[in-house]
């Protein structure tokens, strides 16, 4: 009985190790780009376009002769860039929302959390699509979006701990030995509601990830000829029924990526004792 | 005593609607602020765009005023709301009609897409989700488990291209893009929006087979795509239930498992698994968005993304506003629903 415990806690943690470890390499591959990358991302050669796997192509040629392989390489970053851009934009913003709604309670509360609700029940990817396409496309504008829409689930998550923490003993001692104001929030309240911020962004990241790659695919995020996974798609879309692999290998990244980034925020989930 | 207990007795489910149809129309309000807000926020000017990069100063300056950009913001807001209680959301730049009569043509093609994905993920994922419960931590635990991690990491356009490749170029199982064939496209009347209404209607052969094909590809890949997230919450849902008290008392007094399960497990969870089907019925909405523009799909999704590329701001609002309206009116009815559904309110 203790032994099928172990096992299957061991298999799930091995998915976090493999997820933890293909997130960890891919992130060395975006940093490492210009080394690895066997072609420049951006160079044509249009006699050569549109190529199936080859020993001089490992992944073939898109429709202006880039090779893919660099392009999937080079991919890497503007996805993980905008990913680290809305997660450090979001959960600050929900934070400061959740402590502050928590701590002070009364109107403040209401006021802030009735902003948190409305926008929690706004759809998330059409008000993306509507932002970005009437600010213009582009990176920030794209992780502005999604920040616009994701951070009232940490708002909601950073308010039930700091009700919970505001009555404490622990906070009375802070407050008795003369620590108020924005120092208590800071050096006491924040840190308790650290723990459930990070289980709740590492299972976010997977679908930030998705959402970016969305964005991508309708033309929405970087401006060509940046390499861009979503964007690659939409460029093999084109050509799908003839040259497939131009679409699918993208694809097969970003599907790589979240499901690594799914793996372990499971297994950060389940270290942390959550359900 | 019973009296009071008794006008208690309608009083408290009236409460409670009428508290959740508060909170609707404050979202509601808070979704009109929003739109309007994206569309004070944009680059674009509005006036400019109009009149012309040529047009003279003044001529610029008049369509300002008649455009009404030069009042405060506020009565700027007003006049937004105004002119949307009346069903007036501007002409569409691209299309030249106005943005309501765009969106009534295109709306029924994504609702159509979106039930037919909900009524067929239901149909596969509760009673999944009530079978993983039955046996947790069993095979089909198991199955279900890496589904909805699929699920959530796959980027469902791209699926939806590798289908069409397989299904339709490859192997021609189904139809291709788009509603229906070219040869129905233009004979049939779409009278209701919906193609397999007016497909059957037309009465022509072979049209509702066609619309069907059509169909496929699209409503197959939205609802695996939720069918995971249904199983698994339902899963939850259920085993949450049969954790409590109640149950253990009901398989003591000698209850079958099948009525546990329909009797009292059921109900107590029925609004969350109500929530979870409003929640899938919204994203699958969305979903739709993005799958429409692989399928050619002549919806609100293709829409809102053609709008997009032409910088065609009332067209983008509108859009963005009828699926803002959708999400808002899905998520306040639930909310109510639940509250009715609940058997501790009763």
């Amino acid at each position: 009985m203790s032994g099928t415990g172990l096992w299957r806690r061991w298999r799930r943690s091995a998915a976090a190790m493999i997820g933890a470890a293909v997130v960890a390499l891919v992130l060395g591959t975006a940093l490492a780009a210009p080394w690895i990358a066997p072609y420049d991302p951006l160079a044509q050669d249009v006699a050569d376009r549109l190529q199936p796997s080859s020993a001089r192509h490992w992944l073939g040629t898109d429709g202006l002769g880039r090779d893919v392989l660099s392009r999937l390489i080079y991919g890497a970053r503007p996805t993980l860039g905008l990913v680290a851009l809305v997660a450090l934009l979001m959960v600050p913003i929900g934070l400061a929302v959740g402590v502050l709604s928590g701590f002070y309670g009364g109107l403040l509360e209401r006021a802030l959390m009735g902003l948190t609700n409305i926008t929690m029940a706004l759809p998330q990817l059409v008000l993306a699509l509507a932002f970005v396409g009437l600010m213009g496309p582009g990176l920030i504008n794209a992780a502005l979006a999604l920040v616009l829409t994701g951070w009232p689930a940490y708002a909601r998550l950073a308010r039930a701990e700091t009700t919970l923490l505001r009555r404490s003993d622990y906070i009375a001692a802070a407050q008795m030995q003369g620590i108020v104001g924005l120092r208590l929030l800071w050096g006491h309240v924040l840190p308790a509601c650290w723990p459930a911020m990070q289980v709740r962004l590492a299972l976010d990241l997977a679908s930030i990830i998705l959402a970016a790659a969305a964005l991508g695919f309708l033309g929405l995020g970087v401006r060509p000829p940046t390499a861009e996974w979503g964007m690659m798609i939409a460029d093999g879309s084109k050509v799908v029924f003839d040259q497939w692999w131009i679409a699918a290998v993208p694809g097969i990244a970003i599907l790589v990526v979240s499901l690594s980034f799914n793996l372990l925020a499971d297994g950060i989930r389940d270290a942390r004792g959550g359900r | 005593m019973s009296a009071r207990a008794s006008g208690d007795a309608w009083r408290q489910p009236v409460m409670r609607v009428s508290g959740g149809l508060v909170t609707l129309a404050c979202t509601l309000a808070g979704l009109l602020l929003v739109t309007f807000g994206l569309s004070r926020l944009s680059p674009v000017d509005p006036a400019a765009q109009l009149v012309g990069e040529h047009a003279s100063q003044g001529v610029y300056l008049e369509m300002r005023r008649t455009l009404g950009l030069d009042e405060p913001w506020p009565v700027q807001f007003e006049r937004y709301v105004v002119r949307l209680a009346h069903g007036d959301l501007g002409v569409s730049l691209s299309t030249g009609e106005r943005v309501s009569d765009d969106l009534r043509r295109v709306f029924p093609a994504t609702a159509e897409l979106a039930t037919l994905s909900l009524v067929l993920s239901a149909l596969v994922g509760l009673p999944l989700g009530i079978l993983a419960a039955w046996r947790p931590r069993g095979v089909l635990d198991a199955v279900v488990r890496v589904l909805s991690l699929f699920g959530n990491s796959l980027p469902i356009y791209w699926l939806g291209l590798l289908a069409l490749f397989f299904f339709y170029a490859h192997w021609h199982l189904v139809a291709g893009p788009g509603r229906l064939d070219d040869a129905f496209e233009y004979t049939i009347d779409m009278r209701t929006g919906s193609v397999l209404i007016d497909s059957w209607q037309s009465g022509l052969p072979g049209a509702l087979a066609n619309a069907v094909s059509h169909l496929l590809l699209p409503v197959a890949l939205l609802a695996a795509y939720a069918i995971g997230n249904i199983t698994r919450l339902t899963r939850a849902a259920l085993l949450n239930e049969s954790d409590q008290e109640y149950v253990l008392l009901a398989r003591a007094k000698g209850a079958t498992e099948v009525r546990v399960l329909l009797s009292h497990v059921l109900p107590n969870a029925a609004g969350l698994i109500v929530t979870v089907l409003a929640l899938t019925y919204a994203n699958l909405l969305e979903g739709a968005v993005l799958i429409e523009t692989v399928f050619a799909w002549p919806g609100l999704g293709r829409y809102l993304t053609t709008a997009l590329f032409a910088a065609d701001t009332p067209a983008v609002l509108g859009g963005t506003l009828l699926i803002g309206v959708c999400f808002v009116l899905i998520n306040g009815m639930t909310d109510v629903l639940v509250r009715l559904l609940d058997p501790r309110g009763r």
